[in-house]
């Protein structure tokens, strides 16, 4: 449904790469274009009209993003350049000030990459311990076993919402419950979830959560990071400069102004900040629960003819979200995808970026499909298609 | 060349693997041939033997274009010394990057003679070339 919102898709293609990145409607390149052509100055100085306009959008972006994920503050909405750097700014701002020595973080083997190097840096930097919450048969995590995983030591739970390669959603509110009730902070990955999901910190009561605008429609390269107002405070800045100072006369005496702009120091991606809240009215436009249960649909009846395909192993039988991951029997998951964009049919092929995964699901490499609203039954049944005749792909796939 | 015959030798090479093993010998030269752009990831294991390549293994796990242009270097390497194996590999670098090149010397090293139309598997086919470069640089240079 949609399609027609998406110029991308009025190109001859099949895009099922949405873990990657998501399709662009209209209206969202058309943010970004009124911006460099209507009122393209910079932001905080607005002498000028077209520079008080600027304040203007990027501030009312501030609150459209605070409703749409429910947060309380204002001040709790930083603008980041994705979930990476957002994940970065806590392991490294305010993490590796509060742990000592010994702590523990809890992780899980299929976290991605921007979950799991900065917690692996503060375990090298300040002797940090990183656990695992085991995974069960599904690759799942349970709270039970969440509840089996924690020690004295754990401080912290870093967890992404719906996993990039299994595609689990996880019970983010029922961990963040049990962990509050002994001290342990939750911080929530919702690059996958944000534009699948309703997301409300509120309700979850998390700590700290960090998501992707080009995942949900939105442009690359801008992000937020959410945390509750009162751990965001103590959060130090892991970038100074413009912006976000308030006074310096030397080495001893420089001022940093308060949240969120503390956290936001130089220019930002104005642009990219714009068109992410008319991404935000997109979504909220066809409504999140609509999405789900869309994705949700396409993904029953993707893995219901996948199932009937012999030569076909799906990793995520059981899975809530739109991701698929299977193999081929016997061929490499890379030869797959190149056969596919034969027939301009976009799939991932690898590990994604899962790297620690692997010896969990006991392959190296997979091919992923992810889907999202605007993929089509008529899409799948052409994948189906192609994937069901093995002969045809060991034909073609050179 | 004619494309069934091309795929029949590339799709051989690729099921049925020339020289594919393990190999835990210290006297084998171990290395590691990788891209960043895909996720091939193969291992090199080459024996030296005054000047002349005695024998080459490879393990990993790698696309079709990447395993069957391992196990066809392979085969075309083994025996020759370090200045002949180099005139290979630099043909074979030649074809793939659309330079003149002698394609007498390259065998079936020349099923990879329109990999240039796929700009994205060419370095698929150079893939096991970026290891076995570097170990025949750093042998001259010992």
């Amino acid at each position: 449904m949609n399609r027609e919102d998406f110029p991308m898709l009025s190109e001859d293609i099949v895009y099922f790469d949405n873990g990657a990145t998501t399709l662009k409607p209209q209206c969202v390149i058309d943010k970004t274009v009124e911006y460099y052509s209507q009122y393209g100055a910079s932001s905080h100085r607005g002498d000028y009209d077209i520079a008080y306009k600027v304040d203007q959008e990027y501030e009312s972006t501030r609150d459209k993003v605070r409703k749409f994920i429910n947060a309380k503050y204002l001040e709790e909405i930083i603008f980041t350049s994705g979930s990476t750097e957002g994940l970065n700014l806590i392991a490294s701002g305010f993490f590796q000030h509060l742990l000592e020595p010994n702590d523990e973080i809890l992780i899980t083997k299929s976290e991605h990459a921007s979950n799991v190097l900065p917690w692996f840096r503060l375990a090298n930097t300040n002797g940090i311990k990183i656990g695992y919450i085991p995974l069960d048969d599904h690759h799942y995590v349970t709270l039970e076993n969440v509840k089996k995983a924690i020690t004295p030591n754990t401080k912290v739970i870093s967890l992404a919402y719906i996993t990039n390669v299994i595609g689990d959603i996880r019970p983010i509110k029922e961990i963040v419950e049990f962990a509050h009730q002994h001290n342990i902070f939750v911080v929530v990955d919702a690059a996958q979830s944000i534009g699948h999901i309703k997301t409300d910190v509120q309700d979850l009561d998390v700590d700290f959560l960090s998501f992707s605008g080009h995942k949900m429609c939105g442009p690359t390269g801008v992000g937020v990071l959410y945390g509750k107002k009162e751990l965001l405070e103590n959060v130090e800045p892991f970038i100074l400069g413009g912006g976000m100072n308030e006074s310096f006369d030397n080495e001893h005496e420089m001022y940093y102004k308060g949240l969120p702009t503390r956290l936001e120091a130089g220019t930002p991606n104005i642009a990219g900040v714009i068109a992410l809240g008319s991404a935000i009215d997109y979504l909220e436009g066809i409504g999140l629960e609509k999405i789900a249960t869309i994705e949700k649909n396409l993904r029953e009846y993707l893995v219901d003819k996948l199932i009937m395909i012999p030569h076909i192993d799906i990793i995520n039988l059981e899975s809530d979200s739109g991701i698929v991951s299977f193999n081929v029997a016997d061929i490499f998951s890379q030869d797959i995808a190149y056969y596919l964009n034969k027939y301009n049919i976009c799939v991932r092929a690898g590990n994604h970026c899962a790297k620690i995964l692997k010896k969990e699901v006991g392959v190296n490499n997979t091919i992923r499909v992810s889907l999202y609203f605007y993929n089509t039954v008529e899409e799948i049944d052409m994948l189906v298609e192609l994937l069901t005749d093995k002969e045809k792909i060991l034909k073609e796939m050179l | 060349m004619d494309e069934n015959v091309r795929r029949e030798i590339i799709l051989d090479h690729y099921q049925n693997p020339k020289n594919k093993e393990t190999i835990e010998d210290e006297r084998y030269i171990k290395v590691n041939s990788n891209n960043e752009s895909c996720i091939d990831n193969i291992n090199l294991y080459i024996l030296m033997e005054e000047g002349i390549i005695k024998d080459i293994k490879f393990d990993g796990e790698a696309c079709a274009i990447s395993t069957s242009s391992t196990s066809i270097m392979i085969t075309n390497l083994i025996g020759k010394t370090v200045k002949e194996a180099k005139e290979y590999i630099d043909n074979f670098d030649a074809m793939v990057n659309e330079r003149d090149y002698d394609e007498e010397i390259l065998n079936e090293g020349i099923v990879y003679n329109t990999i240039y139309k796929q700009g994205n598997r060419k370095h698929c086919a150079m893939l096991p070339y970026i290891g076995i470069r570097k170990v025949l640089e750093e042998y001259e240079s010992k």
